[in-house]
């Protein structure tokens, strides 16, 4: 009974809520009808398109398009000043400093070293991180799409960290990882020394890849378990009939039907993992040393936080990256095309 | 060998739990203390006391020692089982500390002063989850108002992302009209160009706008997100063109069409935006870091992150406000889960 009465209780509440908010829109629904109508009046069925894309486009052209035009003026000029009307322009002067070096594998024959530095680091990170990656989603997502109990549960369970913040994720590893956390707890109770990981170079590598891995791999199980699951499931029984092993299944048809899906997942944390920053900004901040510096933190730190801002230098840095990217999304978008 | 290709391979599984089943689980379990577990960890480490966050090795429970007032002493003494000289463990107030020697006395009796060796004596513990940290945290970390700036940052950058996007999906969408195909292409051409690239230029038309510390310069330029265009108009384009051209017969002008034909008939396509939308804006630090140098003005993302560098390590409160941080999403999570992975599935975003 007074679940009942509850019940009716919380539906009036929701069916009040509705109305209090339906009406509220219809009000300003009907107020800005009147602007538009009349702005139809003026530019006419033919011009209203362009009325609805036009706060998109402002907002776009203002904050995205003009910024990546204005980028190479930034990249072109040099000086600390800010704005591009009092900065000379050097021509290629800046693109010349960062990839002037005698030995081109050994950062410190460069002019700019921690550029090198950091590309190497972001080079050596995307290997590792990428493979490591595609192959523990891959074994995640084949176990998620057997017939387990609770498997709602587990898809859910890999999926968690993905929406927890960059921050978040840095603070809950740096919390576990520290000199008196819980991995070093672990391994003193069975018997070893303490481990420095934050101040070693190799294990802040290491933990930075494996915090990566941890924070985003749901993601990419998810879309191979969708791959997975578009798999038509004749196709194995046609394949039992034919007296198949599980061998043969796997390669004659999982494989190749999971190839497009996986194609994706590679190409997407490849664009993503060179763009890694703010797990590992807020993590190690890029330490020890330069152990963990990235690209994308070495443009922010020549622009916004080194005391002579460089702003050139990042802007030339980043555009060289974007060419980076730029490349990696045309493979990609060619892969896609084949498929279709 | 063929045990594991078996496993890894059958969708089907049997009646009887096979060894693959068993290794199933047995991944599935591993892969939950290790995914779950060190947010949980963090949740328990953040109920425990200054002096118990430092403790090595550290342990699961928040414990804290039992104290107890004692007429002639200010403060309340904390409690210890103390094994006396004969072996019987008797339960002490510590009055002080000199090197290795404790000096206790018994609460029943305050006047005789008991010393021992230090080793001789156990603090006497329970596990509490007090909130005292969160409240510390609260007050001298600013949170209040990283919390309404945050909060305001998420709604309000939100719904102006449904209401920009949707108009352009519509336009875009339901319109044929010339430049059309070109605004498209720009914006698929945008979509794999990170905000890290145009770091300097974005930070000079904010500037120049006088949006630095201003809320609206977290708000406003991410609004019009190509990725959000794309997901509406895909939907969109779905609707019959019938429903359209009946409303114009009858009269409704475009704006009309657009608030209650297009946008009733797109509200899976609007709530999976919303969601994603929530998401970005209250996990978002890069933009707010160039944006926002005022500590008042900061973001949750952008505080926490200035407040583990600023002070000197105070873990216990770090602890407290990362929890903080991460529990409107939790909550989202935990309320809407089939809703973002199967949105995340169909449309490959995030």
């Amino acid at each position: 009974m007074t679940t009942d009465s509850q019940k009716n209780v919380w539906r009036s509440i929701g069916s009040t809520f509705n109305n209090v908010v339906s009406s509220i829109s219809n009000f300003i629904i009907d107020r800005v009808d009147v602007v538009f109508a009349a702005l139809q009046r003026v530019v006419g069925l033919r011009g209203m398109p362009y009325i609805f894309v036009l706060p998109n486009l402002l907002i776009f052209g203002i904050f995205i398009l003009f910024p990546m035009l204005l980028n190479f003026v930034y990249a072109f000029t040099s000086g600390t000043e800010f704005f591009p009307d009092k900065r000379p322009w050097t021509g290629t002067t800046n693109f010349e400093q960062l990839l002037d070096c005698t030995n081109y594998l050994d950062p410190n024959t460069c002019r700019e070293d921690l550029f090198w530095r950091a590309i190497f680091n972001t080079a050596t990170y995307v290997i590792f991180q990428v493979g490591l990656m595609v192959i523990i989603s891959l074994v995640t997502a084949l176990l998620l799409n057997r017939k387990i109990k609770a498997r709602g549960f587990f898809r859910s369970v890999f999926f968690y960290p993905v929406l927890l913040s960059p921050i978040v994720v840095a603070l809950i590893w740096k919390w576990i990882l520290q000199e008196n956390g819980l991995i070093n707890g672990i391994i003193t109770s069975l018997g070893y020394d303490k481990i420095p990981f934050m101040v070693d170079s190799t294990w802040a590598q290491f933990w930075v890849i494996v915090i990566s891995v941890w924070a985003f791999m749901g993601f990419y199980t998810l879309i191979l378990l969708a791959g997975l699951q578009a798999i038509p499931s004749d196709l194995y029984e046609a394949a039992d009939i034919d007296g198949a092993n599980a061998w043969q299944a796997f390669y004659g048809i999982t494989l190749p039907l999971l190839i497009p899906s996986l194609i994706v997942v590679l190409m997407l944390s490849l664009i993503r993992a060179v763009q890694i920053f703010d797990v590992v900004f807020a993590f190690t901040g890029g330490g020890p040393g330069t152990a963990t510096l990235y690209i994308v933190q070495y443009i922010y730190s020549k622009g916004f936080s080194s005391p002579s801002k460089l702003f050139g230098l990042a802007a030339s840095a980043s555009i060289l990256m974007a060419g980076v990217l730029v490349v990696l999304t045309m493979v990609q978008l060619l892969f896609r095309r084949e498929e279709d | 060998m063929s045990a594991i290709w078996e496993f890894l391979t059958r969708t089907r599984g049997k009646n009887k739990l096979h060894i693959t089943d068993m290794i199933t689980y047995l991944y599935m379990g591993l892969s939950v203390i290790i995914l779950f577990g060190p947010v949980l960890w963090l949740v328990l480490s953040s109920f425990k006391t200054s002096a118990e966050v430092v403790k090595f090795p550290p342990r699961l429970l928040p414990y804290r020692q039992e104290t107890v007032d004692v007429e002639g002493y200010e403060e309340p003494l904390p409690l210890y089982n103390v094994t006396m000289e004969d072996g019987s463990v008797v339960q002490l107030a510590q009055v002080r500390r000199i090197g290795l020697e404790a000096q206790l006395i018994d609460p029943s009796n305050p006047e005789e002063i008991i010393k021992v060796h230090i080793d001789d004596r156990e603090p006497v513990e329970r596990v509490v989850f007090s909130l005292d940290n969160y409240i510390e945290g609260i007050e001298s970390f600013n949170f209040a108002r990283y919390l309404r700036n945050s909060v305001v940052v998420t709604i309000a950058a939100t719904i102006l992302t449904l209401i920009v996007n949707s108009m352009a999906a519509f336009a875009l969408a339901k319109y044929k009209f010339p430049g059309r195909t070109a605004i498209f292409l720009i914006m698929i051409g945008t979509l794999m160009i990170p905000l890290a690239v145009v770091l300097v230029p974005v930070f000079l038309v904010i500037t120049n706008i006088g949006w630095n510390n201003n809320l609206l310069g977290v708000i406003v330029p991410g609004a019009a997100t190509p990725t959000g265009v794309i997901l509406l108009r895909q939907y969109m384009i779905t609707i019959p063109d019938e429903l359209i051209d009946a409303a114009r017969i009858d009269g409704a002008s475009e704006w009309r069409i657009y608030t209650q034909v297009i946008i009733p008939l797109s509200r899976p396509a609007l709530a999976v935006l919303a969601i994603f939308s929530v998401m970005w804006r209250w996990n978002d630090f890069l933009w707010p870091l160039i944006v926002l140098s005022r500590n008042e003005m900061f973001t949750l993302q952008v505080g926490l992150n200035s407040f583990q560098g600023e002070l000197n390590v105070q873990w216990h409160l770090i602890l407290a406000m990362t929890v903080l941080t991460l529990l409107p999403i939790t909550i989202v999570f935990a309320f809407l889960q089939r809703n973002i992975t199967t949105g995340i599935a169909t449309t490959g975003m995030k």
